[in-house]
């Protein structure tokens, strides 16, 4: 079984990626490197990653989490997060990233802050 | 007090032998479990209960099998989900860095984790078999220079969610970290 299921849904002008399972070196940080290029190749680059699903992320995670940010960004675009786990906010918290990553709990809110 | 090999065929006073354990006990725990050595293995029991060493070789599987490993010898020792998921966190990101930074994927080369119950908690080691490194020169990923680099928080995440991690370079080679987590 896979690490991780990443599924795409759009919601206007913005794409949804939902995340299913563990974000963690090997599979699961190349899973969701991957998706984000072919968003970005696709010219999508306004990007909202639900973690719902996330139950493991490991500092890999974390880091393809900021590399994916940094890769949006210079694109021109945005990536923001919803629906993070205690763990996953306790670990952004730790590293500081809840500076830098705009997170959401309402995925309403999310969207509209994109516009 | 004599404390070579041979002054352990002489007996051994109560304070004596409490005073040997605890110097044998924190320089290498599991030499004391070794009942070939002379002492009362009732007063070893109660410092270290239980230890088990699991070698692994230097692949990115080796991850996910040493943390489920982990798992089941914390919980089989009667720790609970929150304290599981410290030590969990703490072994996944400790066996990475000796896969990749200490043994750079060399699979000829191992990756040797031993876990010790003690009274006071959970303790374990991780050694790899590469060349070594300071921790001082780590940079803080939390520095705002830092904040978006990609790699460089293993340590934080190992320092975060225990109690004391600590650093040695093996005499043959290498790097052990070894982390406590009390209960």
């Amino acid at each position: 079984m896979a690490d991780i299921n990443i599924s795409e849904r759009q919601a206007g002008d913005v794409t949804v990626l939902d995340l299913d399972g563990k974000v963690t070196i090997g599979e699961g940080s190349v899973a969701l490197r991957n998706a984000i290029r072919r968003l970005l190749g696709e010219g999508k680059n306004k990007i909202l990653l639900n973690l719902g699903g996330v139950g493991y992320i490991d500092s890999s995670g974390i880091g393809e989490l900021v590399s994916s940010f940094t890769a949006v960004n210079k694109e021109g675009g945005t990536l923001k997060l919803l629906n993070l786990t205690q763990k996953i906010q306790d670990l952004l918290a730790i590293t500081k990233l809840l500076t830098v990553f705009d997170v959401f709990d309402s995925e309403a809110e999310a969207l509209s802050s994109f516009s | 007090m004599d404390l070579s090999p041979g002054g352990l065929t002489s007996p051994l006073n109560d304070l004596a032998l409490r005073t040997f354990t605890e110097f044998i006990l924190e320089r290498c725990p599991a030499v004391c479990l070794d009942t070939t050595l002379d002492l009362p293995l009732t007063y070893i029991q109660l410092t270290v209960t239980r230890t088990i060493e699991l070698i692994l070789p230097s692949r990115i599987e080796s991850i996910e099998e040493c943390a489920v490993f982990a798992e089941r010898v914390a919980r089989d020792w009667g720790y609970g989900d929150d304290f599981v998921g410290s030590i969990d966190l703490a072994v996944r990101e400790s066996v990475a860095n000796a896969v990749k930074h200490g043994n750079k994927f060399d699979e000829e080369k191992q990756v040797r984790i031993d876990f010790f119950d003690r009274e006071d908690g959970f303790e374990m080691t991780v050694r790899d078999f590469g060349s070594g490194f300071n921790i001082e020169e780590i940079p803080d990923p939390t520095d705002p220079e830092n904040l978006l680099k990609v790699s460089g928080r293993g340590i934080l995440f190992m320092r975060s969610f225990m109690d004391a991690v600590e650093w040695e370079t093996n005499d043959d080679g290498g790097t052990t970290v070894k982390m406590v987590k009390k209960r």
